[in-house]
């Protein structure tokens, strides 16, 4: 038991901008697509259009920071003691159990959250990606010969952006099954986790 | 340093000296504007220095010096009002198709010929090769005095003449010598002597063209803006050997051009948005995304008839009949003093400000002529219909003014018909309010067959909207199209952004998302419920 430093001040920074980020583009990218008036299209339009290349620089730094400290290994995914951790949140989590999964700065994240990351990185957010390029670069995508049509563009955007809504319903829930609900926020502000 | 000082001090006074020069330059020429426009002063020239009994008089004077601008006249379309559509093969123009407002020229040159550009266009055996006939006043006054009135085959009326004959009417004899001695280029008010009047009376036809244009601000119009761009028709409309670019028969629906410049020779319509503006006019690039499916009047022309005239928006003729406790045709006017209803025309409604329709249109338009088969169980019959769709490669999304209407037709024979309406002849619907009269009389005017028998079905026109251009402020905001139920609403065939999108995807991923959520809740109530302390 006892406090361990778990996330640098560069990853928690990371983590809220996108955070912020993420929840902005969802908020006014469902706006876009239709779904409910909030700020008015073009307005969401011109947040959703700005906040692209503020993302797209936060990736720069972020993943220059994870191929230079080598943390990029925190992903790699792994089954072993998956079915643990499948289990205490599907049972031992009522009965008050302990985590059976100890983060520590080498394995910050538990076989299943490792590899929930490594699919929204290598999965949900190409696919968003891709799709929001293609989107807002479609006319010049057609000049160049690439005939796409937009609503397949935007159908395959829109499931991302499904996906990515899912994985942050999920991932703010699982937030609050630290030791205490707002354990797991403290240490992703503080960088320590003081599990216990 | 005291050099320096004497240099600046002489090419200040020099400065000084070539402002003051230039200043008395600008005054010698002020003192006569006109001489900057024109090389040429009217007033000076003895073939017009006489007075004249006639149009066509006028018209032997201006040959005189202009010899070949009769002939270039007859080769246009103003003067010709026939144009045969080399896409459909259909022959139009004024003197062939039908609409659905006063149905046809054809029996009614005398009161229509007053908006030819000619003299004496009084039935289908004008003299379209007569030079003399062509009426240069028509487009080039520039005192505003000059009139063709109704009923004169298009002759204006030197006279003070009785008209009709027996009604006490008097209709104003004009002085043709002071108009000749006076003309000039044309203006918005001489295009729009017909133009802004088309229907039979301002603002009634196209619904972005009415008098309000003689002098519009710049919200009505930012290029006529009277006090700003002061924009003439022709500054568009950029016209050579008298032939005027821009057609409702042949519009150019699309213009994949750049901006006409100087030295590069331009052969496309000169008259539309893009010939001066280009494909990427606005300074955000996601604006300039739209400009390959969207029509710049689209968005920049966010209503027509905004210039306080309401446009004729439909005209049921099978009203037409009643008369009040005198005997005379019946006329009732709304609020505002406009006719809602007259016994010799029926029923109409006028808008103002009126949102258009929005369709796909590749410039072909299609129409329905004399001779036409109408089955009547499927009304309403498309007067003209804009083809093109989202797929064709040359269609973009136009603002369009349908005008609705019920007219006669021939149920026997199943044709549209001419119906004889003006003149001072017993069979003109005008005088007689009779239909069958009126409708025997113009079929067998046009040589067709009439069956004796009249009904009325709805028709249906199309106007491309295209004027009355809005300031940039002033344009379509984004969501009036990116949204639900918003303008281009009915508009197939292209994704909107905000319009709606792929209904499966929506409906599992908003399902998804809430199960999710469910799922979460419940996973932290049953937490809740079982917690140690």
């Amino acid at each position: 038991m006892g406090r361990v430093y778990i996330f640098t001040r560069f990853e928690r920074l990371w983590h809220w901008i996108q955070a912020v980020l993420i929840i902005g583009m969802l908020l006014t990218g469902f706006e876009i697509h239709g779904s409910y008036h909030l700020l008015g299209f073009e307005q969401a339009h011109r947040v959703h259009t700005m906040t692209v290349w503020a993302f797209i620089g936060l990736w720069v730094f972020a993943m220059f920071w994870h191929l230079t400290t080598g943390e990029w290994r925190q992903y790699i995914p792994t089954m072993k003691n998956i079915d643990k951790i499948v289990r205490f949140y599907a049972v031992g989590i009522f009965k008050g159990e302990p985590h059976p999964f100890r983060p520590t700065r080498e394995r910050k994240h538990n076989p299943m959250q490792a590899q929930t990351y490594l699919g929204v990185t290598v999965v949900v957010t190409p696919l968003i990606w891709l799709s929001g390029l293609a989107y807002l670069f479609y006319n010049e995508l057609g000049a160049a010969g690439f005939r796409v049509d937009l609503g397949t563009i935007a159908t395959v955007h829109t499931v991302g952006a499904f996906l990515m809504l899912a994985f942050l319903i999920g991932h703010i829930y699982l937030g609050t099954t630290g030791h205490t609900p707002l354990a797991h926020f403290r240490a992703m502000f503080t960088g320590w986790d003081d599990d216990h | 340093m005291q050099a320096l000082k004497h240099i600046l001090v002489a090419l200040a006074t020099v400065a000084m000296m070539g402002s003051a020069f230039s200043a008395a330059d600008q005054k010698a020429g002020a003192s006569d504007a006109a001489l900057l426009r024109s090389t040429a002063d009217h007033s000076k020239f003895k073939e017009l220095q006489r007075p004249f009994q006639s149009g066509p008089e006028v018209t032997k004077a201006c040959l005189t010096c202009h010899t070949e601008a009769a002939r270039q006249i007859h080769q246009t379309q103003h003067w010709k009002w026939e144009y045969v559509n080399p896409g459909t093969g259909q022959t139009l123009g004024k003197r062939h198709v039908i609409n659905n407002f006063c149905t046809s020229v054809s029996s009614n040159y005398k009161a229509c010929a007053s908006c030819h550009i000619g003299y004496g266009l009084d039935d289908k055996n004008f003299d379209f090769a007569s030079q003399e006939n062509v009426d240069c006043l028509v487009c080039h006054d520039a005192t505003g005095k000059y009139k063709k009135p109704s009923g004169f085959s298009g002759h204006p009326v030197t006279k003070d003449t009785e008209f009709p004959p027996g009604s006490g009417k008097i209709v104003r004899g004009i002085d043709l010598q002071a108009i000749a001695q006076k003309v000039g280029k044309t203006r918005r008010e001489t295009c729009g002597t017909c133009h802004f009047y088309g229907g039979g009376g301002d603002a009634v036809k196209h619904g972005d063209l009415d008098s309000s244009l003689d002098r519009p601000d710049k919200a009505l119009d930012v290029h006529m803006d009277a006090e700003g761009n002061n924009f003439t028709c022709a500054t568009c409309h950029k016209t050579e050997g008298h032939q005027v670019p821009g057609s409702r028969y042949a519009p150019t629906a699309m213009d994949k051009g750049g901006a006409h410049i100087r030295g590069k020779a331009d052969s496309t319509n000169p008259a539309t948005c893009q010939a001066c503006h280009g494909q990427a006019p606005h300074s955000m690039a996601k604006l300039n995304d739209h400009t390959d499916k969207v029509a710049c009047q689209t968005c920049h022309i966010p209503a027509f008839a905004r210039g306080d005239m309401p446009t004729k928006m439909s005209w049921d003729w099978s009203t037409a009949g009643k008369r009040d406790a005198k005997g005379k045709p019946l006329v009732v006017t709304n609020d505002d003093g406009h006719v809602t209803y007259n016994g010799i025309k029926g029923d109409f409604v006028l808008e103002e400000n009126v949102r258009p329709e929005y369709m796909w249109f590749n410039g072909s338009v299609k129409y329905t002529l004399m001779g036409d088969d109408i089955d009547k169980s499927r009304q309403p019959i498309a007067i003209n219909t804009f083809e093109g769709g989202p797929d064709d490669g040359k269609s973009m999304i136009w603002p369009v003014k349908l005008f609705r209407g019920k007219q006669p037709f021939d149920p026997v024979h199943r044709t549209l018909v001419v119906t004889h309406l003006a003149g001072e002849d017993d069979t003109a619907y005008w005088k007689n309010m009779d239909w069958e009269k009126a409708i025997a009389a113009g079929m067998a005017a046009v040589g067709k067959p009439f069956s004796g028998k009249v009904d009325f079905v709805e028709t249906v026109a199309m106007w491309p909207i295209t004027h009355m251009v809005a300031p940039k402020e002033k344009a379509l905001a984004c969501n009036e199209c990116h949204a639900r139920g918003g303008r281009l609403d009915k508009v197939e065939g292209i994704y909107i952004p905000g319009r709606g999108g792929n209904r499966l995807v929506d409906t599992l991923g908003w399902l998804a998302s809430a199960a999710i959520l469910a799922g979460v809740l419940v996973h932290g109530l049953i937490r809740f419920v079982n917690r140690k302390h």
